[in-house]
This record gives C-alpha cells, structure tokens and sequence, in this order.
C-alpha cells in the first residue's frame, strides 16, 4: 500500500529582520533602498530535511520543545505556508482541528456559524445539513441555536467550534493541542472523539505536550527538534526519550559579569531543577524543587532578601515567597547562594516562569527581573494510574485520604 | 465513497490560476459573499434599504449642487436620472475597491490557520458590492418610471455588459490593492483617497463632453470605470459612445486585471506569513 503522506526532505526558511513594525511599511522599503548598507537580514530554519511517512489508518503523535518545529510542518501540511524545500506528497483531505472556532463572527447565530465554519474546513452545504443534528447534539447548545455568537459564554463557544470540527471527515486529520481547552466532561468527550476517528481507520496526526494522551492515541511517536527529525519510532520509547531529555525551558542562566550594571547587587546565575534527579531530567509532580540563585552582594552591611514569584503558563501568579520571611540576617560582601526547596506534590502539570526581586531591609528594591528561569512540571505518571492528560486546577496535592465504614465510627465512639 | 485525491505541496511559483481548485471550493464564494452581508445588515433598523439609501442621498445633494445651482447639462436626461445611473455602477467600483483592498487583512485570522484559495476573499468582497449594486438597481428602475425616462432596448444585453466590465475593473485593482495592504499597511490610508480622485475624474456626476480640451479626455480613459458607466448610460441618453475612448479605457480594465491577479497569486503563498 503507499502512503498517504509523504513527507520528502521538507524544509522552512524565515529571514529574520529587525522591523520596528509587525510589517514593512512602503515608507521603509523605499527608505532601504536608498540606502547602500542592507540590513542585517538572518536566515532562520525552523525546519530542516524532514522526511518520514505515514500510512493510511496510522496514528502518529509529533511531540518536540516549544520552538522545535512542530507548528510549522502543521502549517505546511495544512498548506498555510509553502516549504521553502523539499515536498509533500498527500493522498488525501487533510484536515486540522488546530483551527477550531476560526471564522466564528460574533454577529452571526449559532446556526449560521456553524454553516461558515462548515464550509471553511471544506465540507459540503449538504454534509453540513446531513449532520447538523448531530453537530448540536454534540455541541450542547441547541437552545441558543438562534443567538449570536457574541452572547455565548466562551465555553459555548469552543463547545461548538469543536463540534463543527469534530464531524469533518478527512483521510487525514491533524490534531493540535485541543486538550487544554474545556470543561473536564468535554475534554472527555473530546478525546473520546478522538479515539473513535483514530479507531475508525483515519490517519491521524496529533501534535502535543502531554505524553500519557499522545501514547493513548498514537502507536509511533516522531521526536523534533530544533528544525529536525530527532528520532521515529515507536510511541512508548520516543515519549520516554523526551522525558528524559528534559523539557522546555530555562532551567539554567549564568549572568557575564560584563553586564553588571547595579552597584548594591548582581545576580549571578539561577538554576531550577528537580531535588531528587540530575540536572537535565524533568521535574514530575511528585518532585521537590530546587531554585538556586547565586548574587554577588557589593553592600557591607545590609539586610538583603531574595524574593521569588511564580507563574504558571496562563499568567496566574501562584505564589510569592522570599527568605526574609525565614530568615533575617545581615549579609557581608561577598559572593553567595541562596537555595530554596519548593516541595513537591503542590504544582500541577504546566509550565512556569520564575521573577526574581532583590530587597534591601524589606523596604527598597536593589534588583528585580522577570522570567530569570522557567520550567516544565510533567505528569508522574506512575502515581496517577488511568488519568493520562492534565487534571484541571491549579495546584496538585496529595492528600490523605480515607474511607471507612461508618459503623466503625460509632462504634469507637461508644 | 470519497475521491482519491492526490496533491503535491511544494514551494511553486503560482502564475496562473488554479481553476480546477477555484471550482472545488465554489461554495466557499457563497459563504464568504453571504456573512459579509449578513454582518453588513445585521443590528441595522433600516437593513437592505441602506443599499439605496446612499446612491439616493448622493443624488439627491448632486442634483441640488450641480445641476441646478451649477447647470451642468446632462445629455439630454433629467440630471437625477443621468447621475443615479452613474453613482449605481461607481458605487459597485468604489465599494468593491474599498471592500477588497482590506479584506485580507480583516480575514488575517483565517488565512494564518485554513488553507483554501485566497482569490476568494477579496472576490467575495467585491460580490457583496454586487448585492448591494442590484438592490439600488431596483430603485434605478423606479427612477427611470417616475422621471418617464425612455430605455433603448438594447439595455437588456448593454446593461449586463457594461455590469461586466465594471466588475473586471473592480477585481483588478481590488485584488492588486488586496494583496498590497497585505505587505504594505500604506495602502490603507491610499485608497479612500484615490476612490476620491478617480471619482471625479469619471464621467459620474458631470459628461466628459463638457470638458474643453481633448486631450484631457484621453487622459481620463485611462480609468477602467470609464467604459462602464459610459455604457452603462448608454441606452439611457442613447448617444452612442466613443469606440476609441471605450476601447482604451476596457483594454485598461483588462490589462489592471491581468497585474492584479497575477500579483495576487504571486504573493498569496506568503499571506499567512506576513498577515
């Protein structure tokens, strides 16, 4: 049998240039060309020589960093943006659920939006009205079927962009990261949609960060980075590859003593990492976190503090905390190293920032920046038995538990 | 069940159109044409009427300026007919025009994440002008009753035509200055402007006989509109028009299509990139 896709030594170039705007402006390219010094332009591959294949009715999750080239070969295979090499070979639709709810318009009803969305992912007028039923039945929303979009909660909204999309029936069917989105009970539905269109003997291709759902749906695994195939193979092993290489992030960063600019205060390198493993492995839920943060202090007698924030990828601030609050000494001059253990089983699967603040006798502020470090907590897979994709809310405890019969209870009491 | 289809997707140099393409995603004309016009009307008391209500109101203010403080003769027809006629098929060019050259950019969020032949955008743009160009027609009709205007019966085959090529002028620059507003945002603070010019320099308001000088004429041929409100008129005053000056302003017309399209489609690959 040949196979659906593919993909011959494809490649990506974007030239970089430093624009003032997001775009060119006439005035600017005329502007360039009077001038005899071009600017600086580089020459970026965000992919490099990809090449595999797929065949009908396989399931192939595309897992990489953020920035490894994954949502550009979506957009060339969804033919968005032409290779720069290389080509493509597909034999058949493709369609992606990276686009959901494009084309919504807020004027239009529910009804209507579900028309144009239709028709925008290249289904048929009459496809669409063969299956509106079950679109609605699908979505939920049959009662505001007849109201613009614009009064819709956002939830009501992603509900029926998912549903519209859902129904598509491409031979090929690429899947984006649609599992953060929703409600619990949707998310389930969705992924339950899913398997069927992966059972059903679609071609699937399913872009994502979470491992436990890429080995759920998929049987091979292909591994990106940094514009290239890294590794293919089997799921099981090229997700556990990723694993253990670390995930996105800034885990490390080193301050050249060039740059020091503040007189009271100089940070000189803040590191994150997992108390329990070396350096470059992930940081599970379960894990104690360690945050390092060397400083040079310049003053002779002050009380310095080191104040952390965190983040998570949304942008809600999870916590403050600083050694001030632990600790109220006077520090030397001198080089030093704060540790912090931030204990484990608190965070949930997500990515974070870290902001860093120096402060000198609680009430004035020496230095201060953002996003000095970020990391990845990943899913302990092992302690979560069956759940495989990210548990709603924010924070991730274990707590004790216990159930008892009530007649015990009485009967101690007695 | 489904057609085995087998593509290829590379870096090309697009140059011609993709009919075959154009064809499989006909529907997608249809839905782009009818949510523009749905959004256009929608939360307005007054709906489709503003479709009239603006060529009226144009009249209206020209027929009180030009023909009666200023008498500008208008070939033998009462002046608000001789004007409407013009302003119905200018209105077509300039709302086309204005529709198209920002249509891909208030599409940007779509073409960054679907693929279907960009052509539609901007084509579908200048056919929710054609909506509104045969709503005001009716109201042309009603015109032509009151005023008792006589119509040659040529009308039947001249007006589709001159319809034709005002739509062909329409397309070329729409789809050109479309695909420019993409790459260079200038555009839009260009365009309101040069609609305003070519507005006067076509025979809307005023005839181009009234002009002195020769010369001046062959310069305003030049525009794609003069062909089609010339003809567009033509069965009302029934003053045949000029082969010559027609000829020039329609090979205008096509040659502006022909740059438009092409840059269009030289260009489209790169919208998603720089949208």
């Amino acid at each position: 049998m040949k196979p659906i896709l593919e993909i011959q030594t494809v490649g990506k170039k974007y030239r970089i240039q430093h624009l003032t705007g997001g775009y060119l402006s006439l005035r600017e390219r005329m502007m360039n060309a009077f001038k005899l010094e071009r600017r600086s332009t580089e020459d970026f591959w965000a992919l490099k020589d990809i090449s595999f294949q797929v065949q009908p009715g396989e399931s192939i999750g595309i897992i990489g960093r953020n920035g490894a080239g994954k949502s550009t070969l979506l957009k060339i295979l969804s033919k968005i943006t032409p290779p720069t090499t290389g080509r493509i070979i597909s034999r058949g639709r493709i369609a992606s659920l990276l686009e959901v709810g494009t084309g919504f318009h807020p004027e239009l009803t529910g009804r209507e939006n579900i028309f144009f969305n239709g028709s925008l992912l290249g289904m048929k007028r009459k496809e669409i009205q063969n299956k509106f039923d079950e679109i609605i039945d699908f979505s939920g929303v049959e009662k505001f079927l007849d109201t613009p979009l614009k009064h819709y909660s956002s939830g009501m909204q992603l509900r029926l962009a998912f549903a519209v999309a859902a129904f598509l029936e491409p031979e090929i069917l690429i899947i984006d990261e649609v599992l953060a989105v929703g409600d619990a009970e949707f998310q389930k539905k969705c992924l339950g949609k899913m398997e069927d269109v992966s059972r059903s003997g679609r071609t699937v291709l399913f872009v994502s960060h979470h491992m436990a759902a890429v080995r759920k749906l998929c049987a091979k695994a292909i591994l990106l980075s940094a514009g290239e195939v890294e590794s293919s193979g089997d799921v099981n092993t090229i997700t556990d590859l990723y694993l253990k290489k670390g995930l996105s992030g800034n885990t490390e960063r080193t301050w050249l003593k060039e740059s020091f600019r503040n007189k009271e205060i100089q940070i000189l390198r803040a590191a994150v990492f997992s108390r329990n493993l070396a350096p470059q492995d992930p940081i599970k839920t379960s894990d104690d976190i360690v945050i390092e943060i060397d400083f040079f202090n310049f003053l002779s007698d002050g009380n310095i503090d080191v104040t952390l924030d965190i983040f998570d990828s949304s942008g809600v601030h999870l916590t403050h905390f600083g050694m001030v609050c632990d600790k109220n000494e006077k520090l030397a001059k001198g080089e030093f190293r704060t540790t912090v253990v931030f204990p484990g089983n608190i965070l949930n699967t997500n990515r974070y920032t870290i902001n860093i603040t120096f402060g000198l006798n609680q009430s004035q502020v020496l230095f201060s920046e953002s996003d000095i470090l970020s990391f990845e907590v990943v899913d302990a897979i092992s302690s979560r038995g069956k759940n495989f994709s990210r548990l709603p809310g924010i924070i991730h405890p274990i707590c004790d538990w216990s159930t008892i019969p009530l007649t015990s209870i009485h009967a101690s009491q007695r | 069940m489904h057609d085995r289809v087998e593509y290829t997707i590379e870096s090309s140099n697009k140059w011609l159109l993709n009919w075959k393409e154009l064809w499989q995603y006909r529907e997608l004309f249809y839905f782009f044409t009818w949510r523009d016009i749905k959004i256009k009307y929608k939360q307005t008391v007054l709906g489709f009427i503003w479709a009239v209500l603006q060529p009226l109101l144009m009249m209206i203010i020209f027929t009180m300026f030009f023909a009666q403080a200023l008498n500008i003769p208008s070939q033998s027809i009462p002046y608000p007919v001789y004007v409407f006629s013009g302003l119905l098929i200018w209105n077509l060019f300039s709302a086309g025009l204005t529709n198209s050259s920002n249509s891909m950019v208030n599409n940007a969020a779509i073409i960054k994440k679907i693929y279907f032949p960009r052509l539609i955008i901007p084509v579908s743009s200048i056919l929710v002008a054609l909506f509104d160009f045969f709503m005001a027609f009716i109201f042309l009709v009603g015109i032509i009753l009151f005023y008792q205007q006589p119509v040659l019966w040529s009308a039947i085959w001249i007006w589709p035509s001159a319809l034709v090529v005002g739509i062909i002028a329409t397309l070329g620059m729409g789809t050109w200055l479309a695909a420019l507003n993409v790459k260079y945002r200038d555009f839009r603070y260009v365009i309101p402007f040069m609609v305003q010019i070519l507005f006067f320099l076509t025979p809307v308001i005023y005839p181009t006989s009234m002009l002195k000088y020769p010369t001046l004429q062959y310069i305003l041929v030049c525009s794609p509109m003069y062909a089609a409100v010339e003809l567009f008129r033509y069965p009302l005053t029934g003053l045949t028009p000029d082969f010559t000056l027609i000829t020039v302003s329609l090979s205008s017309g096509l040659i502006l299509l022909l740059i438009g399209i092409s840059y269009f489609k030289r260009t489209e690959d790169f919208f998603a990139d720089l949208a």
